[in-house]
């Protein structure tokens, strides 16, 4: 029982990570019908920059916020950059674009930090607090549950009570009609683009300090894990993506506390299919997709 | 030209890829008044809005509003020189509440507490949108989208109000009130109003003017009320 | 994306495998490839006479790449099926290799032809795991599909930590191949012998992909890239032809996977990494997606540009830590570079710039313009 309620806490501290990221994706699926592939990559690649600056300034949190920025610098410079000038007919070409863009990302941090796994910090202890006898959760899990509500929290305000956010979701759903109506659309894309980047950044800074550390592949394995919550929420629901980012935290969690690590990234697969398959739309489409 | 005229429009050709629909569109509509563009379908009607409002660049031609030329002007800075346009279908945005897509129509507006006061201005003159706040614009029925449509424009307080065919799918009683209603916010405001119909006896009804297209071109303008009663106008253009 | 539209598909299963009513003079298709294929299997034996150990065994990898990006061709170019899943299923290919040529060691059973069974096993290997993500596959669309293929590419090399008994995990499994034959000489090079056995492999599988291509099943592989209602309205079973171009497309990433752990004589994961499926989907894009010969441009490439770089970096004086940085990655930046390039400024690839060159040429020539 202990056990179990350990898994739950540290699956739901895992998931609030993979919400974040799942988040990130939704974003940017609901701004441009996109999935960011290359999420990953830009999220390692602000993880680096963190790396640099904490390393030059000795401060972890100078980093933190280095990485932040440069998630939203580097979102708006892929939709300015590359994704602006894509021909989005076919749904097969941003794919591959944002996936030449992951070769090219990565391939960059290989030749300025190497192929190697460097450290990275994590800016409270990582070891469990116990409760009553029973191992519950670290203060990095608090840290990470309270960045990524306070992530949360912000962008729900952001879109559903300002005027920005406001303008976004009209762009998103209806250009033209927006344009008419004094809303400089691809400024708003533009903006998703670095929101959802530095949602990603700030992801990325989160999960990499509890795998094997940092590496230009670190996020593979998220990125397929996040997407898989993000098509268990369905892509077009940002609250399903909260709880799809929860529900695959909790079942790796019980995967590798019950059946062994090891099997973690087939129990993602095999979710992932098995919604697919079932419910195409995912799991919260009927309700949630139009609201927010 | 005379310097009343809000909109002056010459020589305009666009379309759609290489060949054009609009043959070379003259029209001038003065301030305060409303013009209707009648035509049948296909005339290219709903093309000249969108050449007009930057939705379509136009291949050759001037576009002037209140004297200014239009060229190169992007499609999201028009609202700001004065000039509305609701287009075909009316562009609700569906995953919108009521009360978002009234407030989209005013955002771009510096004037904040103005951009509040249009707002229950529109409130008050489309009574059951005020009860539809919080609906969605695709809970609405048509006439509650045609008001909505309606309404956004005009929380922007246009000088120039663009409207694609409003009376479309609308049961005859709200196609009265609409017109009524654009006769009534000229009288009371000075707006101008180029109107585009299918409806052409109820265009004409409350328009001053009235510009008859076919085939891409202006074959005729002429006041409303003698467009009206020309027989063989009507015969040849309007099939009525 | 390709130039040419399918015309619409025939309703019933016309017999055409012969040279149709239409095509009077013309040489059969089968034949006209088994030709084509004769004669670059004679260049091919020629040229391997030429060159020296080191590109002959360059040219078998090309071969080897091969057939995993005509493979992949015949999926995403030709049917519209993205998957960043084709490393994985070489994978699939290779470790079967590894497991059939040691089996067959261990079993004392020596020979040529046993190399051969052991390929045939890992094409069926891998089409029998293609069949599975293809019914998975012929489901999903688009960034769905894109999404499950990519967990794929990811999930599967780390089953083989996972399943550390069977595939030695990180370490890999050693794929033990025979000399050459006796019959060649006492000094025949071996690199000279692999890029026979992956060329005879792979020019086999061409012709067999070209013929498909051209067949009724190209054809509505192709109708259903174009347009899914209109093709289902033809009467073409959608779901099932996305199933075959998946099957046919795992086969050709299975044959690729076990020729390059024949080359390599070993198979390890990180040979068969996501990058390797990006680097596939780039070579398809960027030879041209739709076309066989956009796939043989692909598979230049991907064993070329290396190279390159490689040369390129010895210009410059380094030292060997940032060298060796240079080496790996610098191949992948401009793979990626070139990606993102092609498909905004070239989505035809290098076969499409060549093959409007070719128009743009045909059209200058006045007496040769077709009427
Ligand atoms: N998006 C489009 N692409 C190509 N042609 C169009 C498009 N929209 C309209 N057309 C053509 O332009 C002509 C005029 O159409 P339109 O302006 O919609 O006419 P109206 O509004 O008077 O009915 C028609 O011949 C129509 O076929
Ligand atoms: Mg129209």
């Amino acid at each position: 029982m202990d056990r179990f309620v350990f898994l739950t806490l540290d699956g739901l501290s895992r998931g609030a990570v993979y919400a974040a990221f799942a988040l990130a994706l939704v974003l940017i699926w609901r701004a441009a019908r996109i999935v960011n592939f290359a999420q990953g990559a830009m999220a390692v690649a602000t993880a680096y920059v963190a790396y640099s600056v904490s390393a030059a300034t000795g401060s972890y949190w100078l980093g933190f916020l280095a990485a932040l920025a440069a998630g939203l610098l580097l979102g708006a410079a892929v939709d300015l950059a590359v994704m602006r000038f894509v021909d989005h007919r076919s749904p097969l070409n941003p794919v591959i674009v944002a996936l030449g863009l992951v070769l090219l990302i990565q391939a960059v941090l290989g030749m300025v930090y190497g192929n190697e796994f460097l450290p990275a910090e994590a800016p409270f202890s990582r070891s469990a607090l116990t409760v009553a006898g029973v191992a519950v959760l670290s203060p990095y899990d608090l840290f990470a549950f309270a960045a990524v509500g306070v992530v949360v929290v912000g962008l729900a305000w952001i879109f559903t009570r300002t005027a920005v956010g406001l303008r976004m979701r009209a762009a998103a759903f209806a250009p033209e009609v927006s344009r008419l109506l004094g809303v400089n659309v691809g400024g708003m894309l533009t903006l998703g683009w670095a929101l959802a980047s530095g949602v990603g950044a700030l992801a990325g800074m989160l999960v990499i300090p509890t795998e094997l550390g940092l590496h230009p592949h670190a996020m593979d394995l998220v990125f397929v894990s996040a997407f898989t919550a993000a098509v268990v929420g369905g892509l077009d629901s940002p609250p399903g993506a909260v709880v799809g980012g929860l529900a695959v935290g909790l079942l790796l969690s019980y995967v590798s506390g019950y059946a062994g690590s090891d099997l973690t990234p087939l129990a993602v697969l095999v979710l992932l299919l098995a919604v697919l398959l079932v419910r195409p739309g995912g799991l919260f489409a009927p309700v949630a997709a139009r609201r927010v | 030209m005379s310097g009343d005229d809000l909109l002056v429009v010459r020589g305009l050709v666009a379309g759609y890829g290489a060949a054009p629909v609009l043959h070379g569109v003259d029209l001038t509509v003065p301030a305060g008044t409303i013009a209707a563009v009648v035509g049948a379908n296909g005339a290219g009607k709903t093309t000249l809005l969108r050449a007009l409002s930057g939705m379509l660049r136009p291949l050759a031609g001037r576009v002037a509003l209140a004297g200014d030329d239009l060229r190169g002007v992007p499609v999201e800075q028009l609202v700001r020189r004065g000039m509305a346009h609701v287009p075909e279908g009316r562009g609700v945005v569906g995953e919108l509440t009521v009360d978002e897509n009234l407030r989209l129509g005013g955002l771009w507006r510096r004037d904040r507490a103005d951009a509040t006061r249009a707002l229950d201005e529109v409130y008050q003159l489309f009574e059951p949108l005020a009860r539809r706040r919080r609906h969605l614009g695709h809970q609405l029925s048509g006439g509650e989208r045609q008001m909505l449509a309606l309404g956004r424009a005009l929380v922007g307080r246009p000088r120039l109000l663009l409207l694609d065919e409003p009376s479309l799918g609308l049961a005859p009683r709200v196609v009265a009130q609409t017109m009524a209603l654009l006769r009534q916010l000229r009288e009371a405001t000075g707006l101008t109003v180029l109107l585009v119909e299918q409806n052409v006896r109820s265009a004409l009804s409350v328009a001053d003017q009235g510009v008859v297209m076919a085939l891409g071109r202006v074959v005729s303008t002429a006041p409303a009320a003698r467009l009206r009663d020309d027989d063989d106008l009507r015969h040849a253009y309007l099939g009525f | 994306m390709s130039a040419t539209r399918a015309a619409a598909p025939p309703r019933t299963p016309a017999p055409d495998a012969g040279p149709g009513p239409a095509g009077g003079r013309r040489v059969p298709t089968l034949l006209r490839h088994l030709a084509v294929a004769a004669v670059a299997a004679l260049l091919l034996t020629a040229v391997s006479y030429g060159l020296d150990p080191f590109r002959n065994f360059q040219l078998a990898t090309v071969a080897a790449y091969l057939c995993a990006t005509a493979g992949l061709t015949v999926l995403t170019g030709l049917n519209g099926q993205l998957s960043l899943g084709h490393g994985a299923l070489m994978a699939t290919g290779a470790y079967t290799v590894a497991f059939c040529q040691t089996a067959f060691l261990d079993a004392g059973l020596t020979g040529g032809w046993w190399l051969a069974l052991s390929l045939a096993a890992a094409v069926l290997a891998a089409l029998a795991v293609g069949a599975v993500v293809g019914v998975a596959a012929a489901r999903l669309r688009g960034p769905y599909l894109a999404g499950v293929t990519l967990a794929v590419a990811v999930v599967v090399p780390a089953l083989t930590v996972t399943f550390d008994g069977v595939f030695n995990g990180e370490q890999g499994l050693s794929v033990p191949v025979e000399p050459p034959p006796a019959g060649l000489g006492p000094y025949f090079p071996y690199e000279r012998w692999q890029l026979w056995v992956a060329a005879a492999a792979t020019l086999l599988a061409l012709v067999l992909l070209a013929n498909l291509v051209r067949s009724r099943y190209g054809r509505t592989f192709r109708a259903v890239r174009d347009d899914e209602v209109a093709a289902r309205l033809a009467g073409i079973h959608v779901a099932r032809t996305q199933v075959l171009a998946f099957v046919v497309s795992a086969a050709g990433a299975g044959l690729g996977g076990a020729l390059l752990a024949v080359l390599a004589q070993s198979v390890s994961p990180g040979a068969f990494s996501l990058t390797l499926s990006l680097f596939l989907l780039m070579a398809v894009v960027i030879g041209g997606l739709g076309s066989l010969a956009g796939a043989l441009w692909g598979a230049v490439l991907l064993v070329v540009l290396p190279d390159l770089t490689h040369t390129l970096t010895e210009q410059f004086t380094l030292s060997p830590a940032v060298a060796q940085r240079m080496e790996g990655n610098l191949p992948l930046a401009i793979f990626g570079v070139t990606l993102i390039v092609v498909m905004i400024a070239a989505p035809g690839g290098v076969q499409g710039l060549l093959a409007r060159l070719g128009r743009a040429l045909a059209a200058r020539l006045p007496g040769r313009r077709r009427s």
